[in-house]
């Protein structure tokens, strides 16, 4: 059973959409990464608690995943009727 | 101080309120107007039950004893939300292809539509969820207290009660707009609204909170800012453990939990609403969160604010005075208990009934009484029983346990449990390796070791004994402990719980996957969830046709639909095969269509169980996958050969093209020959007629009559030539000249011609080269024919070649079975633009009145040398006009 080779390379707007679900896949890890770096703080040992800075970090990183989110998710649902690539949700072989 | 009454009346209100929005809602949407009722919006608002008086009460309270703890709960859906490509997006898509119901039902409906996994999964829903329901009514119960501190004794009453009368209250709304429909693509639009509303509700309540608190009872962020570095809470410390855990736990609950996967999966309209809660949620989770640490701060520093920090939202305004906005703060930790509650008893009355009730009823009934009974009214009921109870249960929980316990640990209770379908239904969506076998071994050892080591040593000491096994182990035991499972101590319960039931859970489901192997329906849903995007409309079959009659079908969708939905399916369904009437034919696309539309009712494990009764037992086996798979793979091989049929054609469309061009352009050039032919006629005519018009005429002397003669005789040859010349092209180009084909010498050939060629007169000195041993070649071809090209072109050569001494070499270089004949002059060639057209007919170069001739020539040598199975070509680049004659050893007779 041989199936028809999708397309080597793509048009550049198929190839911008492809690196956007990309970066919507990246997100949550980026995001995870960012949120678990308290585990590397030790406030028992600096001269005074860091509770309030540790917050304000805490929610700039928040905020900043919001906005992320609100920007990909914008481009990502464009073109919803458009036919998902062949090898849609998989990571194809495209570009 | 709020008279007690007042609060009653307001809530009695608000409640009434919310019962109205929600029956418009309903008719609305009835009515098809309801569009609004899907956007973006309501949908992101509607996930906001993640947020129940737990995050109300609860978060503050957390904040006052753990610090920034609390956060993590918001940040793992907020990871979840963010990463929704990845995850929900799939996860959404096959709710909608599957008409998934429930979190029970995708788990059963993925691994082969099991009603044992859908049990098992139930049963945990149901143990994990009553005492988070329990939690809502002790804290709706709590904030009456609150303000009913003051009030008298025959007032306040009792707390039990009064959660009571919350929890009829709640049960009567839920059953009202909760199991109006069965279909649950028919989404609860009255409730989802409600929902909404309720969510504007809390989270305004929660910011006014914290802007009375940052401004009116400090001065600002600023000093809130120095209050949190003063305040004891900083002084807490972060636990690695814990902190990972929790942001697991709550990433996990976001997608595990009943009600939020009701919300999130089985509302959801389509994927916009989901594109925009991805960030919309976090951002109502972010708002949520913003004021938490504030109103603890401030509450713990406050003298009025009373002990009890999971209170301070209330107790802060109340000790202020403010009592409108102590009365919002009220509100708004009823909405976040009652639209939990609403959501969870909606989520679990419909797992109950469509995985515990009605697969127990389908067995006991007698195997001859098929469908007997209303099974639609039989589902509602059940539901509305399920409602009930599982409100009743909450209650008795509360009841019993006194509501004692800090109002975080009950839910992160709940969430660990819920946590536990996790590895199954990741498992499910990304892995076709994964089995029912896999997913139940996970399923259980993750659920007991949660019941073991969190649940149970919650409640204290539920069972005689227990105290013992606690400290020692059962029977004494030791690496048994329920809080320090294989003898690892010093871990907080909650991550010691967390890190063996997640990871034995995936490991008994990875482990039992790859050992076990998964029957064909398994298979067949397997592929249906993981590939969801690959094989949209694709979708395999899992029926047999033709073994059900349709009137059975219908009579059976009939009770599960109602008659009028099942009649219009059916219909439709008949049309589409092209028959008319009520009965389609039973084929497998459409036992798979019904069955999908009825696991919309009552779930996928049922919906296929009545359908194979109703089909007799023909669900699909081994070989009817492998040939459907077949089917699938020729399908392919016929496409393919469609499109290379397809190419084929487009590659003879591309030739008729350019023969039509050929055809045209050849029509042109046919018209161009006439006008030429006629002006080439005409020429020597003209001259004959006038000069024998003049001899006509009397007074000519002899000398003149002989010098007219002869013009005319001149150009009659001319004529005579020409007329030659062209019959033998068009003998040539028709195909009918007879070649007299015969063994014969090159040389002696080019001989005759050279000899012809040279009895012409020439004005110049005229040699030619010739290469004597080259020439002895013999072959098989016509020689008057192969000597009439020589002829032309020596003949050619003395007309065109402009050298003062005309020299013409010819060379020859014989070949294994072709051979190359180049006549080459020393005049200055033909120019470049023109060497493309002069074997066409009347073409000439240059000077033509110099020439003579009527441009035939080559055009007859390219005629002849084709019917001797060779070719004539100029040759460029060899000082002089030239050109090369290939020709083979032996013409084929039959050319």
């Amino acid at each position: 059973m041989t199936r028809a080779r999708p397309p080597l390379f793509l048009e550049r707007d198929d190839y911008r959409r492809r690196r956007i679900m990309d970066a919507a896949r990246i997100l949550p890890v980026l995001g995870a990464v960012l949120l678990l770096l308290p585990l590397l703080w030790e406030p028992q040992q600096t001269p005074a608690p860091d509770t309030a800075a540790g917050g304000l970090y805490l929610f700039a990183v928040w905020g900043l995943l919001i906005l992320a989110a609100a920007l990909l998710s914008r481009r990502l649902i464009e073109r919803p009727a458009a036919p998902a690539p062949p090898t849609a949700g998989r990571e194809g072989p495209g570009a | 101080m709020v008279p007690f009454n007042t609060l009653v009346l307001v809530c009695i209100g608000y409640v009434a309120f919310l019962f109205v929005l929600a029956f418009l809602a309903e008719r609305s949407a009835a009515r098809g107007a309801g569009r609004w009722l899907r956007s973006p919006v309501v949908y992101t608002l509607s996930l906001s039950v993640y947020c129940t008086a737990w995050t109300f009460y609860g978060a503050v309270g957390y904040a006052a004893r753990s610090g920034l703890e609390f956060i993590t709960i918001y940040l793992g859906p907020t990871l979840v939300m963010a990463g929704w490509w990845l995850v929900l997006r799939k996860l959404v898509r096959i709710g909608k292809a599957q008409r998934i119901t429930s979190v029970a039902d995708l788990v059963s409906a993925r691994y082969g539509k099991s009603n044992l996994i859908a049990g098992i999964v139930t049963l945990c829903a149901v143990v994990a969820s009553t005492p988070y329901i329990a939690l809502q009514l002790q804290s709706v119960t709590l904030a009456f207290s609150v303000f009913a501190a003051e009030a008298p004794e025959a007032v306040r009453g009792d707390a039990r009660e009064t959660a009571l009368w919350v929890a009829a209250g709640l049960a009567l709304f839920t059953i009202l707009f909760g199991t109006r429909n069965l279909d649950a693509d028919e989404r609860h639009h009255g409730v989802v609204l409600a929902i909404a509303v309720e969510a504007v509700v809390k989270l305004f309540a929660l910011i006014a909170v914290g802007v009375f608190v940052v401004w009116g009872l400090s001065a600002g962020p600023a000093e809130i800012h120095a209050r949190i570095m003063a305040s004891p809470v900083s002084e807490w410390r972060l636990d690695p453990g814990r902190w990972v855990a929790l942001t697991f736990l709550a990433g996990a609950a976001i997608l595990c939990l009943p009600r939020m996967f009701q919300v999130m999966v089985v509302e959801n309209a389509d994927e916009r609403q989901l594109a925009t809660a991805s960030w919309a949620f976090p951002l109502y989770l972010f708002l949520i969160s913003l004021f938490v640490m504030p109103i603890a701060v401030v509450g713990l520093a406050h003298p009025g604010a009373g002990g009890n920090p999971d209170m301070f939202v209330l107790t802060l305004p109340l000790a202020e005075g403010r009592e409108g906005l102590a009365m919002l703060a009220f509100l708004g930790g009823f909405s976040a208990a009652t639209s939990m509650v609403i959501v969870e008893a909606i989520a679990l009355a419909t797992m109950v009934s469509n995985h515990l009730v009605l697969p127990i009823w389908l067995r006991l009934r007698p195997a001859g009484h098929r469908m007997g009974e209303d099974v639609r009214r039989i589902v509602l009921s059940a539901r509305r029983i399920s409602i009930a109870a599982i409100l009743a249960l909450g209650w008795l929980y509360y009841a019993l346990s006194g509501g004692g316990a800090a109002l975080a640990a009950i839910g992160l209770i709940a969430f660990v449990g819920v946590a536990q379908f996790l590895p199954a239904i990741l498992g499910g969506l990304f892995w076709r390796g994964a089995t029912r076998s896999g997913a139940a071994a996970g399923l259980v050892v993750g659920i007991a070791i949660w019941l073991y080591s969190l649940f149970l040593p919650s409640f204290g000491v539920p069972l005689p004994g227990w105290a013992g096994v606690m400290a020692e182990g059962p029977l004494g035991i030791g690496w048994l402990r329920p809080q320090a499972l294989f003898g690892i101590e010093g871990l907080d319960p909650l991550v010691h719980a967390v890190f063996w039931s997640i990871s034995l859970n995936t490991l008994a489901f990875v482990g039992f996957s790859l050992i076990t192997f998964p029957a064909p329906m398994e298979r067949l849903q397997g592929a249906e969830f993981v590939e969801v995007f690959e094989r949209e409309g694709q979708g395999l079959r899992g029926w047999r046709g033709g073994a059900a009659e349709a009137e059975d079908l219908l009579a059976m969708a009939q009770r599960i639909l109602g008659p009028e939905e099942a009649q219009v399916l059916f219909q439709q369904a008949a049309a589409e095969q092209g028959t008319g009437g009520f009965l389609p034919e039973v084929t497998a696309e459409f036992l798979e269509r019904l069955e999908r539309r009825l696991a919309g009712a009552v779930g996928s494990a049922t919906a296929h169980a009545m359908i194979a009764q109703a089909a007799g037992g023909q669900a699909v086996s081994v070989d009817d996958l492998m040939a459907v798979a077949n089917e699938a793979a020729q399908i392919m091989e016929y496409s393919q050969k469609l499109e290379a049929q397809s190419e084929e054609l487009q590659r003879t469309a591309r030739q008729l093209r350019e023969a039509n061009r050929k055809l045209t352009e050849l029509s042109v050039q046919k018209d161009a020959f006439l006008s030429q032919i006629s002006h080439e006629l005409r020429t020597p005519m003209t001259s004959i007629r006038a000069f024998s018009e003049i001899l006509r005429d009397e007074g000519l002397d002899d000398a003149d009559r002989v010098r007219f003669a002869t013009v005319i005789y001149d150009e009659a040859v001319r004529l005579t030539r020409l007329l030659d010349d062209l019959l033998d092209l068009s003998v040539l180009e028709n195909g009918t000249v007879q070649m007299n084909l015969r063994e014969t010498d090159l040389s002696e050939i080019i001989g005759r011609a050279v000899a012809t060629a040279s009895a012409a007169a020439g004005t110049r000195p005229f040699r030619i080269l010739r290469d004597p041993e080259a020439e002895k070649v013999a072959l098989v071809t016509d020689p008057d024919r192969l000597a009439q090209v020589f002829i032309n072109l020596i003949t050619n050569a003395r007309k065109y070649c402009d050298a003062p001494v005309q020299e013409v070499r010819i060379a020859v270089r014989p070949g294994r079975d072709r051979l190359v004949v180049d006549v080459i002059d020393n005049g200055s060639g033909i120019p470049r633009d023109s060497q493309a057209i002069i074997f066409e007919k009347f073409a000439r170069v240059g000077d033509t009145t110099k020439a003579g001739g009527a441009g035939l020539g080559l055009a007859i040598c390219r005629e002849i040398m084709e019917k001797l199975g060779g070719s004539i070509a100029y040759l460029p680049g060899q000082g002089g006009a030239a050109f090369r004659l290939t020709l083979p050893r032996a013409v084929a007779r039959a050319a």
